[in-house]
């Protein structure tokens, strides 16, 4: 499991709006790369381009390679829902599917997909994935309870291990704290300090210390102005980007004085 | 849950130039779709279509060979008048009547009371027509026949109350009224959902300024409600043009009369239902012809109605 | 009685002059007796004792108001009164309405009246009833039978076409097509039922034959009827499920059309289905659609595709308008109201399931 991602040359538009302008990057696998920069800078559209999950919104397009392993996601043939299963997501806010039970929610991706599994690997599959995403313990005596009472905190550690009972290769993350409160938020970040040994992580984060302390290499987006695109300033280990950045803006941004 | 404002997710489109394979579920099921909503406007087409059809051979026959001898015009125009004047009637009994029940139910009766009161407008609406017609014919007619014979024996100088009054009650007045209680609901469930929208600091506002209840409702909540309101009056005309069986039972129907208190006129709804079972030949066109006649009348209607309503911003009224 | 308090409080400057809380109440009392006079003098009858009352009472307080808490204060109440009047006055008729139908629909209503048809009987057996007292024979049954097959059969057209056109207009339409579907469906809306009926009536006659009459003819009006009801409600109920959800599944890696059957539809099932049974609520009673395309008939038919097919609105309709014995009205006027009953019966309870539907079917939050 877990591969790495090639950016080359991305611009995404939303009809003739261009968001986002000629983003290269790296991402390891095995590492956790944090997307920081203020708001409207293009980090989200530009996460959600990694797993091609932009496309829902109408008009939304991209040019360039983004490079999963060696095969490009925006060639020929392929196929979207196929990229997403490799390419986990989890969203800003938790969004458990409100019809089902804690363990349906956990395998969702597998039952929406209609994929035959017997009981005893059902069970199997959602513990593990339960226990992966630290939930195990907290819930295991309401398995068949709805998805939807359980508290924020738990909510969001249901939707990361509902994304990774599918096993994807890479786990997108849009700011999966910023609902949360800081207990939460904390539990979150162990949690992500663990799925590092065996996913790509990329998390989008308003929050600049969490960035710091979760993070192998932090991206810096920065936009010039309303209705410019959002570009790609600067990325490096997060230690650097946080002790001494190489463009002004990015010291400017990590150390408050933005703006 | 809640509502998100963002549009829903389209089709996965593919970047320009390049196209994948669509798999096949996705493709049979938005075929599946596409096709249910033209289907719909097949249809209507089909509608519009088969009733010109059928309706045409009305204008091409001989007027003389026309219900009443003298071609379609006159043959259908007092059933117009007919429509309009028991819809007219109809509208100006129950305006006032629903805006007070709608005030009632939003800004003056308990809470508690208030949504008990919502529910059984609601349930009044759903009450089938021939059931107001059974109402009309039986309960109404008799006690207000008393009343319609004291307008033709005070007020019979004025041409709509020319006596002789009918012996029965089953008078235009008498039709009208009952189509009044029949869009009364209607035209209550509009105003209250408008009245209720008023924002709450345009009251407040009012109110902090000192001013009484009936003088907060004149400031904010009318001001507010106003082009709700009369989307829900043109909705309870539509409804009311389109009537067929609360006229047909109640009215005693006859030729033309400037009279409302006495037998006779007919609405084409009720002149519809009540020939066309037995109808057969040209009179079978000509009836299709006054359906024609009448879709067209609540079309205008339903649609200032709609355009009145949607001229203010997100309103979730009758439908 | 006083009708004011207007002891002076000179060092408030809050207080001003207010009429007793009991003042309204006493005035009433005194209009109510004023205008009992006054019909006794006229030629006393309810309404016109009512009517007066009220406008005497009006008057009353108002100029009481007026005098004592000024012009503006005089307005607040004077509306209030008409607000409650206008209230009052239009549960007249509602009230009637629900009363005759419970109190004339009992007479003819039970177990006989709902599982036997008018087939063979005719205006001599009502003499006989009015006249020697036999009991009251001839039912419901048939058209019972036809309702329950032709609402069925539109529910059957109607609630695929239109839940698909709903996905359609909140899952895919984009464009022309579907703002074009979205104001057609609002011009269906407003078609009159009857003109509903006469399109069934002229497809099956140049389908089939002019005069062709049966169920499914009248099941097919229902439908133009119904299908905007059901497109509108699952639209709403469909554009109220979050996007989060859908996105969700799509980061799954979820094909659409699965996100949609297997997350959407789920999701907003109860709204849709509530929905559903309220557009069957609607259409159980249309009479007009039914009259120009089912006929009439006496005798019980299953079979919706020949035969003219009663349903109970028509039932109602022909034993109110054509009794079977001029002479003798009142048995089927009886039994007209008693269908009647059956009919307000069915909606009621189809509003009521449909509300226990919304309720019971939501997505539920608790723990």
């Amino acid at each position: 499991m877990s591969k790495r991602i090639d950016v080359g040359d991305l611009n995404i538009y939303y009809g003739d709006f261009l968001a986002v302008e000629g983003v290269s990057m790296e991402i390891e696998a095995r590492s956790v790369t944090a997307f920081i920069g203020p708001s409207g800078c293009g980090k989200s559209t530009f996460l959600r381009a990694l797993n091609r999950m932009h496309e829902v919104i109408p008009g939304a397009r991209v040019q360039g390679k983004v490079m999963l392993d060696g095969e490009d996601l925006y060639a020929y043939g392929v196929d979207p829902v196929n990229v997403r299963r490799q390419i986990g997501m989890v969203f800003q806010r938790p969004n458990p599917f409100p019809t089902m039970s804690v363990r349906d929610n956990v395998l969702a991706g597998l039952k929406l997909n209609s994929k035959r599994m017997s009981r005893s690997e059902a069970d199997e599959v959602a513990e593990r994935s339960l226990r992966g995403a630290n939930l195990w313990n907290e819930v295991k005596d309401r398995l068949d309870k709805p998805g939807a009472g359980l508290s924020g905190g738990q909510q969001q550690r249901l939707c990361i291990a509902r994304a990774i009972a599918v096993q994807p290769e890479v786990l997108l993350m849009d700011e999966p704290c910023s609902a949360l409160d800081p207990i939460s938020t904390l539990a979150i970040e162990d949690l992500i300090g663990e799925l590092k040994q065996n996913y790509t992580i990329v998390i989008v984060t308003h929050n600049m210390q969490q960035a710091a302390r979760v993070s192998d290499r932090t991206a810096f987006f920065n936009i010039a102005g309303t209705g410019k695109p959002g570009k790609l300033i600067e990325m490096d280990d997060t230690t650097k980007i946080f002790t001494k950045p190489g463009v002004k803006a990015t010291e400017d941004y990590v150390s408050g004085r933005f703006g | 849950m809640t509502t998100t404002t963002k549009a829903p997710p389209e089709a996965d489109q593919r970047p320009s130039g390049r196209r994948g394979s669509v798999r096949p579920g996705d493709r049979n099921f938005s075929i599946a779709a596409r096709a249910a909503g033209i289907l719909i406007l097949i249809v209507l087409a089909g509608v519009t279509v088969f009733l010109v059809s059928e309706a045409l051979p009305t204008f091409q026959a001989d007027p003389s060979e026309i219900e009443g001898g003298e071609g379609f015009f006159s043959y259908v125009w007092p059933l117009v008048f007919g429509t309009l004047v028991a819809a007219l009637i109809a509208l100006i009994v129950a305006t006032p009547l629903a805006l007070g029940i709608a005030l009632f139910i939003s800004h003056y009766a308990p809470r508690r009371m208030s949504q008990g009161l919502g529910y059984v407008v609601d349930l009044l609406a759903a009450i089938p027509s021939v059931v107001y017609g059974l109402w009309g014919i039986q309960w109404l007619a008799p006690n207000v026949q008393g009343a319609w014979a004291w307008l033709a024996e005070n007020l019979g100088f004025i041409p709509l109350f020319t006596g002789p009054a009918s012996a029965t009650g089953r008078t235009m007045m008498t039709a009208g009224l009952v189509l009044a209680v029949m869009v009364l609901p209607i035209i209550t469930a509009v105003s209250r959902e408008v009245f209720l929208q008023t924002p709450k600091l345009h009251e407040e506002a009012a109110l902090a300024l000192g001013a009484t209840r009936w003088e907060m409702i004149r400031m904010s909540v009318i001001p507010f409600g106003k082009p709700g309101v009369i989307g829900g009056v043109m909705l309870g005309l539509g409804r009311a043009l389109g009537e067929t069986m609360a006229v047909a039972m109640v009215l005693s129907t006859g030729g033309f009369t400037w009279s409302l208190v006495s037998s006779g006129n007919n609405t084409i709804a009720a002149e519809i239902a009540l020939d066309f079972p037995e109808s057969s030949g040209l009179k079978t066109n000509t009836l299709i012809a006054a359906g024609l006649v009448l879709f067209v009348i609540t079309l205008g209607v339903n649609m200032l109605a709609r355009w009145i309503v949607s001229r203010r911003k997100e309103f979730s009224g009758a439908n | 009685m006083s009708a004011a308090t207007s002891t002076p409080r000179a060092t408030s400057t809050l207080t001003s002059n207010q009429l007793h809380r009991f003042a309204p109440a006493g005035l009433l009392v005194a209009a109510a007796a004023v205008s009992a006079g006054l019909a006794a003098v006229i030629g006393f009858s309810i309404p016109l004792f009512v009517f007066l009352g009220i406008v005497i009472f009006a008057a009353a307080l108002t100029a009481v108001s007026a005098a004592v808490e000024g012009r503006r204060k005089a307005t607040d109440r004077l509306v209030t009164t008409l607000v409650v009047t206008a209230f009052a006055l239009a549960l007249i008729p509602l009230i009637a309405v629900v009363w005759s139908v419970i109190g004339n629909g009992l007479s003819a209503f039970g177990v006989d009246f709902l599982t036997t048809s008018m087939r063979n009987v005719t205006g001599l057996q009502d003499q006989q009833t009015m006249q020697d007292g036999a009991p009251l024979i001839g039912g419901a049954y048939h058209a019972l039978v036809g309702t329950l097959i032709i609402t069925a059969l539109a529910t059957a057209i109607s609630v695929p076409i239109g839940l698909m056109t709903s996905i359609y207009l909140v899952e895919y339409g984009r464009g022309r097509l579907a703002r074009a579907i979205t104001f057609f469906v609002d011009v269906m809306t407003g078609i009159p039922s009857i003109v509903a009926g006469l399109f069934a009536a002229a497809l099956f006659a140049v389908l089939f034959g002019v005069g062709t009459r049966n169920g499914f003819a009248g099941a097919v009006a229902l439908s133009v009827l119904m299908i905007p009801v059901v497109v509108r409600s699952s639209e709403e109920m469909l554009r109220i499920v979050p996007n989060e959800l859908r996105e969700a599944a799509y980061a799954l890696g979820v094909p659409k059309w699965r996100m949609i059957v297997r997350v959407v539809i789920p999701t907003a099932i109860s709204g849709i289905a509530s929905g559903v049974t309220l557009a069957i609520a609607r259409v159980v009673g249309e009479t007009a659609p039914l009259i120009v395309t089912a006929g009439f008939t006496s005798s019980i038919n299953t079979n919706p595709f020949s035969d003219w097919m009663m349903s109970l609105p028509s039932y109602v309709y022909s034993l109110a308008m054509r009794p079977l014995s001029g002479s003798e009205p009142q048995p089927s006027l009886d039994r007209a109201w008693a269908a009647a009953f059956t009919l307000v019966i069915i909606v009621m309870l189809l509003n009521l399931i449909a509300r226990l539907i919304a309720k019971a079917f939501a997505p539920k939050t608790g723990r």
